[in-house]
């Protein structure tokens, strides 16, 4: 099996590739020395302690954060000051937030076609059929005429992971889409992200929720003070971490109510 | 896991209306107005103040009052003792020079009609769904061009015609098509309708009769000067508050500077600087309109205040909003445009609105560089040796005309917070 995995990534090509990447918010120094490489089709999870510098890792690869040294390629475009590669960049990476940051003065129907109007100069009866589709996969076809605030909380992330479908991205990352949700709508949530999962998308994920690691992830990556303590496949992750610092962290983290 | 079979089905109450809380009316009267010895106390002070105030007010200003007659005579008997009453006939007389200034009045027409343009532009942006069907746009344009060519003739109809068409035409041809039809009424609202009123204003053109700025004023030159400086002032101010919430410096200072400068001074003195500095700094010779100056004037000066109300609108529009643009690959103006200022705009409605209200008033302030507003020409008639005597008359039309401008676009401005409350929390 592992051999089998190994090979397949292998000849599947990098998408992303970030190197050295070293990050500080003023004195604080957030991520050091990170190399990362995800190839096309992969799903990576990202976990650890609050205030690891996982999320600033993922919005470093669509340059919503600034690094200051180190490089991130993306789809073969390396990520710089220079706003043409930026541009490229974030049409081609999609992102999760956790407060969903859909835009409540649009439908959540125009939520999905703005994007694709204004900035990919899709036709818009193109652009709705496009949206109704993902709104369909996404199970809420039904509130394409509700505004965001009207809807609930698993509702709305469902409507963002459509709005950035509907951009057709070739990347899609995760920043921690379920910490802002009741227990019975994280759910639904996960499910979408399953599917889409299954669907081969690139995905990066930061996430508390250790059972769709396990069963989604083909990599988990740990952190803690800005770097990666541990990288592994979900199975050896969660059953022998080779750090100290990992197996403290699962013991946490597992000891409530996480059970085989 | 251990088994576990369930013993007992859920079922929800049932929804319940709420307890009555209207007690009559002798119930509203206890609860609001004699609560207490103190509220009791206080709703009889009221009475009366209402009861001195109300009654002789009315006596004077529609009992005793001469509406009929156009000559001072009828007037007389009003001006003391105890049938004392108000003279709308000074009013009556004056009212086209109240309205229109020193224009002359053959050419007072094309005024109204620029007006009535302006409404027919305006009605459609300013109402929702009705106007955007085709079938409704083609009844108004028809309405408006029927009514056009009733009160002005065969010509103005056709010009408003073309300018309600335009729009209308430009949104249905697939090459102009891409643009929305909400768009296109922006575009000729504030490209074409500045041009055409300003050949009907200003004439000289098509065998129309020049008349010169400086025969302009009262409430049309009030309506000019706020018109403008409203529809010039939005868009600058929130340049400007853009501006000071840049990450570059220069500009951002630039902005800072300007408005803080401009909010530190009066308008007063913007307008003497304007109109007495300014021509003194342009080389010699250099024609610059009065009127210009007090234009450009109050822009800025409004402009100025804006930025600040808009930029509190920005303040509150989460970093989220921002990022979640940015990450599916808006650039900055589309972003702004589109996300950004739609949201921060619809939060500060009210502070805009109250900039709007105070620059229409401080219109007025125009009279220190010799243009005659509104109040300006009221006053000017004030002097009239003819009519001496009516200056409460006068100056409680002038209140009333302002309050009715001001009044309306207040109502305005909650229709539209109404609108767009369906997307708040």
């Amino acid at each position: 099996m592992p051999d089998q995995t190994a090979l397949q990534q292998a000849t599947s090509e990098p998408i992303i590739i970030i190197s050295e990447l070293e990050k500080w918010f003023g004195e604080f120094h957030v991520l050091k020395a990170i190399s990362l490489t995800v190839k096309k089709g992969e799903r990576v999870v990202i976990c650890g302690p609050s205030g690891s510098g996982k999320s600033t890792l993922i919005r470093c690869i669509n340059r919503l954060e600034t690094h200051q040294k180190g490089k991130i390629t993306v789809d073969g475009v390396e990520l710089t000051d220079n706003l043409k590669n930026i541009d490229h960049v974030r049409r081609e990476v999609g992102m999760l937030f956790q407060n969903f940051n859909l835009f409540p003065h649009l439908t959540v129907l125009e939520n999905c076609t703005m994007s694709p109007v204004w900035i990919r100069k899709v036709p818009l009866a193109e652009a709705t059929k496009l949206a109704q589709n993902y709104l369909e996969r996404v199970k809420i076809p039904e509130l394409a005429d509700k505004y965001p605030p009207q809807i609930s909380g698993g509702q709305q992330q469902r409507v963002a992971i459509a709005r950035c479908l509907c951009m057709s991205p070739k990347i899609m990352l995760f920043d921690e889409p379920t910490s802002a949700l009741d227990p019975e709508m994280i759910k639904e949530v996960l499910d979408v992200m399953v599917d889409l999962a299954e669907s081969g998308m690139t995905m990066i994920c930061v996430t508390h929720e250790m059972g769709f690691a396990r069963t989604v992830a083909d990599r988990i990556i740990f952190m803690d003070g800005g770097e990666i303590v541990e990288e592994n496949d979900p199975e050896t992750f969660f059953h022998h971490p080779k750090t100290d610092r990992a197996e403290l962290f699962l013991g946490q983290i597992l000891s409530h109510g996480f059970d085989d | 896991m251990h088994e576990h079979t369930v013993t007992k089905k859920w079922n929800p109450l049932p929804d319940q209306p709420p307890p009555v809380r209207d007690f009559g009316l002798s119930g509203w009267l206890r609860k609001n107005l004699f609560s207490s010895v103190g509220n009791t106390l206080l709703t009889f002070i009221g009475i009366t103040i209402v009861w001195l105030t109300v009654p002789p007010f009315i006596q004077w200003a529609v009992i005793n009052a001469a509406w009929l007659g156009d000559s001072r005579s009828a007037c007389d008997h009003l001006l003391e003792g105890e049938k004392a009453g108000a003279c709308w006939i000074f009013i009556k007389v004056r009212l086209g020079m109240f309205m229109y200034g020193f224009y002359p009045d053959p050419e007072r027409w094309r005024i109204n009609f620029s007006l009535f343009l302006l409404a027919l532009g305006g009605l459609p942006i300013l109402t929702t769904s009705l106007l955007s069907e085709n079938s409704g746009r083609a009844m108004y344009l028809v309405a408006g061009t029927v009514i056009c060519i009733f009160f002005f003739g065969p010509i103005p109809g056709s010009v408003a015609a073309l300018f309600l068409a335009g729009p209308f035409l430009l949104s249905l041809i697939p090459l102009t098509g891409k643009i929305p039809l909400r768009a296109w009424d922006w575009i000729f609202l504030f490209a074409v309708y500045p041009v055409i009123a300003w050949f009907l204003f200003v004439g000289d053109i098509f065998g129309l009769p020049y008349v010169d700025t400086h025969q302009w004023g009262g409430m049309f030159l009030t309506l000019v000067i706020a018109g403008i400086g409203i529809a010039t002032s939005l868009p600058i101010g929130i340049l400007l508050a853009l501006g000071r919430r840049d990450s570059m410096p220069v500009i951002k200072t630039l902005c800072i500077c300007f408005i803080e400068l401009i909010r530190g001074v009066p308008l007063i003195s913007v307008l003497f600087m304007a109109s007495v500095m300014l021509p003194l700094l342009l080389p010699e010779g250099t024609h610059f309109d009065k009127l210009l100056r007090a234009l450009i004037g109050v822009a800025l000066f409004y402009a100025a205040y804006m930025a600040e109300v808009v930029r509190g609108g920005l303040a509150a529009i989460p970093k989220g909003q921002y990022e979640a643009a940015q990450a599916l690959g808006w650039g900055y103006w589309k972003m702004m445009g589109l996300i950004i200022l739609p949201q921060a705009l619809r939060l500060v409605i009210p502070g805009i609105v109250n900039t709007f209200l105070g620059l229409f008033k401080d219109t007025t302030l125009v009279a220190v560089i010799g243009l005659m507003d509104m109040l300006g020409i009221v006053k000017a008639a004030l002097a009239d040796t003819e009519w001496l005597g009516f200056p409460k008359e006068a100056y409680i039309f002038a209140a009333l005309t302002y309050w009715v401008f001001c009044f309306s676009m207040s109502r305005y401005s909650m229709s539209l917070e109404k609108r767009f409350q369906v997307n708040r929390r």
